[in-house]
């Protein structure tokens, strides 16, 4: 019975992955909100290795990094943490419409940039010759429009070429950098600095330099929502992501709404970019969006295109990331230390999305057939 | 007849999940005998097939080659076991010869092309197939590869062989001369088990049937002993009246006018080849031919989905009589002149519907951008879809379930009512039935009759010639992208549509070998 025998060992493994498609919704978030709490401990349990401080400790500071006063203003870090949560969400906001097409836009950060270089352009070279109000009209159209033409260049060569748009945009994003590090190199005069402009900036609301940038992502947020939900551009959108073939079936114009939602996708990256500049920085130089363009594709993903589940992950990833902050820095740890904190949360969501998609099965105690 | 078994299941069980494939089936097959496997789509039997075969490991349950337990956990074992699979969707090299096909993959000995292709000249001459060794696959025919398959699997010693619906993709003729050779196989001692859903072919060919029926076994009987209807009921679980209806066409009058029309494919072949046709109201016209032969170009051509390299399509404005070119129009277009055209697809869910998206959504596809507003209007489409549900018992948690989970009847239902929802004149319909179990394929049928009696000019494409023959008003028939044949659906037979399917092949290259 040897022969029996070889059969044998390839027969079926211990353990064997069944797929599902019935977990209700309020398990599903179950899992998922557990998945957080335990990757912020496991988090704790890192620094806590690496400081040894203690876990509450740990997450003291973490709290005092977000909601904290510092001390020597009278600005509360919970509004910093809100311009970073809008930011953020704003790039994933405009990232949505594209991805939702199945268009793997990865350019949010190329199409910020070069936004906001629009608005710098604009406060510089016309600060000073146009009045207020004509001055801000034209920082808000030139970086919108800006934004939109750095998206509409991959969507165009996607629809007449089919070219792969995932390494197109990817591309865009280091000549954006690199148009941004000409630029500072020419205005700062080789100091590789743009001091701050004063001419050109949004209005401030109440004494508060970051309130006008959460208001219009807030505002974007809802646009976006409805937009995607309710209009029927929303659903051409989810049409042509879900199948071309059903699109053209049914008469879209598949090319026009892929260029369409870039141009919008774009046009909200641009917005992003301008009130970094013309918002809260003033000045402009390559690290500006510090590859928040990047992060923003993963909560755009994780938020599964909803943007008030966008808000929710945002708001979990800011709060690590500025907590992390805190942690390094009065630790004396690495600056890197908040990417990794984000890093493990990210990996752990991701990871926990394959449980709720699949079940794992065990062979336990099957009867063996006798040969 | 010896009846010494072959192969015996039993008490096999396979989940997926938590799907039940098979559930506790017992089977024999003896060695000098063919065996049917018949069922519906998604009664499991190809699962059952490809546990015997190597494929799939069973749950439960034991299977007996020869009367000693075996333990098959891949082809490869299979093999050992003389089991050999001809499956339903072949895997052969396209730029091999048939010889260096067949020869692929035996590790033992050497590779001799030469006098393996003597073997498998033997192997033909012994069972009567026509096999042109040096012929490479991507210049065969359909039947020719699965000449192929076969050989394929005989030259490695198969003594049980099993086939997984050979006939779907065979004309008439050719289904009639496998089936010769698989009794030929049959009085050499082999035993063969076919899997198929076609009644007829059961009754004709096989020696005994087994019924499956949702995963599990009904009961096996002998051909010779048994009917259509004993068969149906067993395999649906109640009686069931296999008869459609066909009136006479009332008013017809011409409603859409095909002239030369001629059109390629990507690669700049030529799909459809200077078609011309009529269909009338009140009618309905039936397209048969060889899978691939340009039916779907020609349905994709009159919906605006083609680019036509010449020839008109007229619509004959039923109400004014007023002819409309509708070549080089789109979807929109079509559908803004007023020319009301229903398609239903082959493809449901990769085409007709959207599988991710709920009823409600797919209802507005075809109604959402009608109105200026830039929003969204769900009132409409969520009553059509409770009324779609309701007249046509689509069977559905509810109308906010994705299309994708429902059963391929019910997707099928879905796309069927809405096209009709939207009171065609022209309806295209391409394998309606398609995967359909037998109570939805004759509802199908029911509602393309009454379109029928409503004057509506319906298109059909399907592959299944005893129901064209008997449903449709009209057959075309199609060969190579030509129209080889219009003949009356009332006069005409089966054998009659098949030789006019391999016509345009026949006049231009050797098909047969003759």
């Amino acid at each position: 019975m040897a022969d029996t025998k070889k059969v044998k060992a390839h027969r079926e493994p211990l353990v064997h992955i069944v797929k599902r498609d019935d977990m209700p919704s309020w398990k599903a978030w179950l899992i998922r909100i557990g998945t957080i709490v335990v990757s912020i401990f496991l988090m704790g349990c890192l620094s806590m290795m690496l400081t040894e401080r203690s876990l509450i400790d740990t997450f003291e500071i973490m709290y005092r990094g977000v909601f904290g006063r510092i001390e020597t203003g009278s600005t509360v870090m919970l509004w910093k943490y809100l311009q970073e949560i809008a930011i953020l969400l704003c790039l994933a906001l405009a990232l949505t419409p594209a991805f939702k097409m199945k268009f793997w836009n990865c350019g949010a950060e190329g199409q910020a940039l070069m936004g906001g270089l629009a608005a710098m352009v604009c406060m510089i070279e016309l600060g000073k010759t146009l009045s207020y109000p004509v001055l801000l009209v034209v920082v808000i159209v030139a970086s919108v429009v800006t934004g939109a033409v750095w998206g509409l260049i991959p969507a165009v060569f996607k629809a007449l070429f089919n070219t792969n748009e995932t390494l197109f945009t990817l591309m865009m994003n280091y000549i954006a950098t690199q148009i941004i590090a000409y630029y500072v190199y020419i205005v700062g005069g080789g100091s590789n600095v743009i001091q701050p402009v004063a001419e050109g900036n949004l209005p401030v609301i109440g004494n508060n330099r970051y309130l006008v940038n959460i208001i219009t992502v807030a505002l974007i947020t809802v646009l976006m929502y409805v937009y995607l939900k309710y209009s029927k551009h929303g659903y051409e959108i989810s049409v042509v992501g879900e199948s071309q073939n059903t699109a053209r079936y049914i008469g879209i114009n598949v090319k026009k709404v892929i260029i369409r939602t870039m141009v919008i996708s774009g046009a909200v990256c641009g917005i992003a970019g301008m009130l970094l500049v013309a918002g809260t920085d003033h000045s402009i130089n390559t690290d500006t969006v510090g590859g928040q363009g990047f992060t923003a594709i993963m909560v755009s993903w994780l938020g599964q295109f909803n943007p008030f589940i966008m808000v929710l992950m945002t708001g979990v990833i800011c709060f690590l990331r500025m907590g992390a902050a805190k942690v390094a820095d009065t630790c004396m740890l690495n600056a890197s230390f908040a990417d990794i904190v984000v890093g493990i949360v990210i990996l752990c969501v991701v990871g926990c999305e394959f449980f709720i998609r699949y079940s794992v099965k065990f062979r336990h105690g099957k009867k063996e057939v006798k040969a | 007849m010896s009846k010494q078994p072959a192969i015996e299941l039993k008490n096999i069980t396979k989940r997926f999940g938590k799907v039940v494939a098979n559930k506790n089936v017992n089977l024999t097959a003896y060695r000098g005998e063919i065996l049917s496997i018949l069922g519906e789509n998604g009664s499991g039997k190809t699962t059952l097939m490809n546990m015997i075969s190597g494929i799939y490991f069973p749950d439960e349950g034991q299977i007996f080659v020869d009367g000693k337990e075996a333990v098959i956990a891949s082809p490869k074992d299979a093999f050992e076991y003389k089991i050999g699979m001809i499956h339903q969707h072949f895997k052969l090299v396209d730029v091999f010869t048939a010889a260096e096909n067949i020869v692929l993959g035996i590790e033992n000995g050497k590779y001799d092309l030469k006098r393996s292709t003597g073997e498998i000249r033997k192997i033909s001459e012994q069972y009567g197939f026509d096999l042109a060794a040096e012929k490479k696959i991507y210049s065969m025919s359909v039947s020719e590869k699965q000449t192929v398959e076969i050989i394929k699997v005989l030259y490695r010693g198969a003594d049980i062989l099993i086939l997984d619906e050979p006939t779907a993709v065979l004309t008439p003729q050719e289904t009639e001369k496998l089936f010769s050779i698989l009794r030929n196989m049959r009085d050499d001692g082999k035993c063969i088990i076919i899997i198929t859903h076609k009644l007829h072919e059961v009754l004709s060919l096989s020696d005994r049937v087994s019924v499956l029926r949702k995963g599990e076994y009904v009961g096996t009987v002998n051909t010779a002993e048994t009917s259509e209807s004993e068969l149906t009921e067993m395999m649906v679980g109640k009686k069931i009246e296999l008869n459609i209806e066909r009136s006479e066409p009332k008013n017809s009058t011409d409603r859409l006018y095909v002239n030369g029309v001629t059109c390629m494919d990507r690669q700049g072949a030529t799909v459809l080849d200077n078609v011309s046709f009529t269909a009338k109201s009140g009618e309905i016209l039936g397209i048969a031919g060889i899978a691939g032969s340009g039916q779907r170009e020609l349905l994709e051509s009159i919906a605006g989905l083609q680019h036509l390299s010449s020839g008109e399509i007229f619509y004959i404005d039923p109400k004014t009589d007023k002819k409309e070119n509708l070549r080089d129009k789109t979807p929109v277009q079509i559908r803004e002149m007023g020319v009301r055209l229903s398609f239903v697809p082959e493809d449901r869910l990769g085409m007709g519907l959207v599988g991710n998206m709920d009823i409600i959504d797919n209802m507005m596809l075809r109604s959402y951008s009608k109105g200026h507003s830039m929003f969204l209007q769900r009132k409409a489409p969520k009553d059509l879809a409770m009324k779609i549900i309701h007249d046509l018992e689509v069977v559905t948690p509810g109308a906010t379930t994705p299309v994708r989970r429902l059963s391929g009847g019910n997707v099928q239902k879905v796309l069927v009512g809405r096209e009709i929802a939207a009171s065609p004149t022209v309806l295209m319909v391409a394998y309606p039935v398609r995967g359909l179990d037998i109570n939805s394929s004759y509802m199908i049928y029911n509602l393309l009759n009454e379109q029928k009696e409503k004057g509506v000019a319906i298109i059909f494409v399907g592959e299944d010639l005893d129901v064209l023959v008997e449903l449709c008003d009209r057959i075309m028939v199609i060969g190579s992208g030509k129209i080889t044949g219009i003949v009356d659906a009332r006069m005409t037979t089966k054998e009659e549509i098949g030789l006019l399917m391999t016509k345009s092949k026949a006049d231009g290259k050797e098909n047969d070998n003759g």
